[in-house]
């Protein structure tokens, strides 16, 4: 889009971004700390753990504009509103964006009526900084590296929703995320439920053009004081050549649970921390993960289930299958402090490799510090079994079809965990879709 | 007409180990064989290379069906075309159920023409009729939920088999040992259910090693392999002489070809252990 690229990552590009923002002087301090850092931070060194098996040398920042900053500058011509993940659903609010900037939100009288807030987070820094201020960057560490500090320089548009006290979202909410070709989002995603709150919100990105190029530097902050309930569902589908950077990290505290699920089938590249800090006992969080990749796609995912506090349980779930050349990198930590007695934290990582050219790195680890816990680990890396195709091919399934259904077999424990229809069937059809042939 | 599956001096190799060194056998619809022979002697690789396992190479011979060249038919062409083998160990695909595998499958083959993407049977239409079948199985309802063969028994394997072949009603189906891991109540209904099924309905394979399977499904002929070769045949007389006292007088009646077979299962052994 010609609007982006009249902005650069860069000092210009900072002021330019201020003043198109008119937000209140604490939000202005932590971007320009962040824009400082940044500054001064290199890029992530190949060396470095968590960059050893993804390779970035082909990203180049330089490629890359600034997100639209208004909303009237935003090319609409090609976007359709994002639907698969409420197909017959109910909504209680929506919002949409394209290149992160908001181009529609709702939300329902009743829900608005008992003080739930939902829409635009510079908007609502500015008309709520009581409710924005005290939560904006308590999970999301903008010193993580250098992606991170950019991200909280530049953030825009960025979602917030915010659940009072005791109050049940009995309808899910919905964000839909587009990026246009070349386009770039930074796109801040807030989340808080007060103590008792419950709520579902279903969050799926796409690309215009599935070939398309563009740069997501994001970052989700999901806090949840206790005894709330969240159901929070993550489609990313991004163009076969957007660079997807990201800090997602949820924060829970006593007898709170959480289900998160996350399906990442899109993007060139990929490099996401997903983290669950659980800081009070009895808190509960079930993480989902599904990765698909084909062509020369690259994602990497670093997952730490956090406890902090004692009696928590955490169950991380990823699966991944690979084709063509594709590759996946799962690194997965059970940290365990040692106030954390009682704890009950299980990961575990299944690959399919569907080609001789894909590759499943998988990496569990522990670090356990109490010594009342039960903690387990797996991975396992297969690859589909030619006597199992032979097998559906002797039933009359062509070997397509019987590689679909072994593909989605194989992703089917994840299915029978989510516990939205919807949200079952759209990832059931994102996964068909992206099956194909091989010998 | 009638169909006819043929199979003319079929050779078929593993890798470069030749196991069928020329079988012959013309299988018209409606008819029974029973196919026997000791362990390793290739009635498995018969039924494998019938369905066109990708690991069985046909060397040289010919399988035909009505006249039409099978071997350059796929495996999912070659069911739908009407050609069904139970498997002796059938596979597991964890995750998926019963009833959808069984849906997908009954469709193809009954509309050999679908293409992929295409309407499956209609949802109600197609569970009336795998409940009447379970039911005429005695299969519990439940087991149309379970993923297909994942951690069933040996006996619930088989019987899934016979729940596939009753659904796909194809015209000639292989039957690898269907009656091994099934209890003595289970051969006899699975019996009784393969000639509900079969009878004059389709041309029926049945390798076995016992009589129980026969009891309800007499053949009209019997084979009996030895060395990767058919080597007698006879009636139903034949079958219950083997069963009752074993091959002795077919190995020593063909000394070439229990040869061959000692030397297969040699270096089975040997495989085995390397
Ligand atoms: N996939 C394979 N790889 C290597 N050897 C094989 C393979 N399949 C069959 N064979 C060999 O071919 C020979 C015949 O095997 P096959 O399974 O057809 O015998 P069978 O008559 O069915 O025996 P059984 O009565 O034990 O089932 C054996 O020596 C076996 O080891
Ligand atoms: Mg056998």
């Amino acid at each position: 889009m010609s609007q982006t690229t009249t902005h650069a990552f860069d000092a210009a590009g900072f002021d330019a971004l201020l003043a198109s923002q008119s937000e209140p002087d604490w939000l202005t301090t932590l971007r320009r700390e962040a824009f400082e850092h940044a500054e001064a931070m290199s890029w992530p060194e190949r060396r470095h753990e968590e960059w050893i098996r993804t390779d970035i040398r082909t990203f180049q920042l330089g490629k890359f504009g600034l997100p639209v900053l208004e909303p009237a500058d935003c090319d609409l011509t090609e976007t359709e509103p994002l639907h698969q993940l409420v197909e017959g659903v109910a909504l209680g609010g929506r919002i949409e964006t394209v290149d992160g900037c908001i181009t529609k939100e709702s939300l329902d009288e009743d829900l608005a009526a008992k003080g739930v807030v939902f829409g635009s987070l510079s908007k609502l820094a500015q008309s709520h900084p009581e409710l924005v201020r005290p939560y904006l960057f308590t999970a999301f560490d903008p010193d993580h590296d250098k992606f991170a500090a950019l991200h909280a320089a530049f953030m825009s548009g960025g979602q917030f929703l915010y659940v009072p006290r005791g109050v049940v979202v009995d309808r899910p909410l919905h964000i839909g995320s587009i990026l246009t070709d070349g386009g770039t989002d930074t796109t801040h995603t807030l989340v808080v439920l007060e103590d008792g709150a419950e709520a579902t919100l279903l969050h799926e990105s796409n690309s215009t053009d599935a070939g398309g190029a563009g740069l997501h530097l994001g970052s989700i902050e999901l806090v949840q004081k206790p005894g709330s309930n969240l159901r929070y569902v993550n489609l990313q589908e991004w163009g076969h050549k957007t660079y997807h950077f990201a800090q997602q990290k949820a924060v829970i505290d006593r007898d709170c649970s959480l289900q998160w699920t996350i399906a990442a089938m899109g993007s060139s590249l990929s490099k996401v921390n997903q983290s669950v800090d659980l800081v009070g006992p009895g808190a509960h969080s079930q993480v989902n993960g599904v990765m698909f990749t084909e062509g020369r796609q690259h994602l990497a995912y670093h997952t730490l289930q956090h406890h902090k506090a004692e009696s928590c349980r955490s169950d991380f779930l990823y699966k991944a299958a690979q084709q063509d050349k594709s590759r996946t990198v799962w690194r997965g930590m059970i940290k365990v402090d040692p106030a954390a007695q009682k704890t009950d934290g299980y990961q575990r990582n299944d690959n399919l490799v569907l080609s001789h050219h894909a590759r499943a790195d998988s990496i569990p680890g522990l670090e356990i510090e109490a010594d009342d816990v039960r903690c387990t680990h797996g991975s396992t890396t297969s690859k589909v079994d030619e006597d199992q195709i032979f097998y559906a091919r002797c039933r009359g399934f062509t070997r397509k079809e019987a590689t679909r259904m072994i593909v989605t077999g194989f992703f089917q424990q994840i299915f029978d965990r989510i516990t939205i229809d919807s949200v079952r069937e759209a990832l059931g059809a994102a996964i068909a879709r992206q099956v194909r042939e091989y010998e | 007409m009638t169909h006819v599956l043929k199979i003319e001096d079929l050779h078929v190799s593993v890798g470069d180990k030749p196991i069928l060194r020329g079988v012959n056998l013309t299988l018209n619809h409606g008819e029974t064989h029973a196919l026997m022979g000791p362990n390793g002697s290739g009635k498995s690789t018969l039924g494998l290379a019938i369905m066109g396992h990708p690991g069985y190479e046909v060397t040289s011979g010919s399988i035909t069906l009505d006249g039409k060249d099978v071997l350059e038919m796929a495996p999912d062409e070659r069911a739908r075309a009407g050609i069904f083998m139970a498997f002796q160990r059938p596979m597991a695909i964890p995750g998926v159920k019963m009833a959808d595998f069984l849906r997908h499958a009954t469709t193809n083959v009954r509309r050999p023409d679908r293409k992929e993407g295409e309407e499956l049977i209609p949802m109600r239409e197609f569970r009336k009729e795998l409940r009447e079948k379970m039911e005429h199985l005695r299969m519990d309802s439940e087991f149309a939920r379970r993923y297909v063969n994942d951690g069933f028994s040996g006996g619930e394997m088989k019987r899934a088999e016979i729940l596939q072949l009753a659904m796909l009603q194809p015209k000639f189906a292989v039957l690898d040992e269907t009656d091994s891991g099934l209890d003595a109540d289970a051969v006899r209904l699975a019996s009784e259910s393969i000639a509900d099924i079969g009878h004059q309905k389709m041309g029926l394979l049945i390798i076995t090693h016992h009589d129980k399977l026969l009891e309800h499904n007499p053949p009209d002929f019997t084979h009996v392999m030895l060395g990767g070769r058919l080597v007698e045949t006879g009636g139903k007389e034949l079958a219950e002489e083997l069963h009752q006292h074993g091959y002795d007088r077919i190995r020593k009646a063909y000394p070439d070809a229990e040869a061959l077979n000692q030397k297969l299962l040699a270096e089975e052994a040997e495989e085995a252990l390397a």
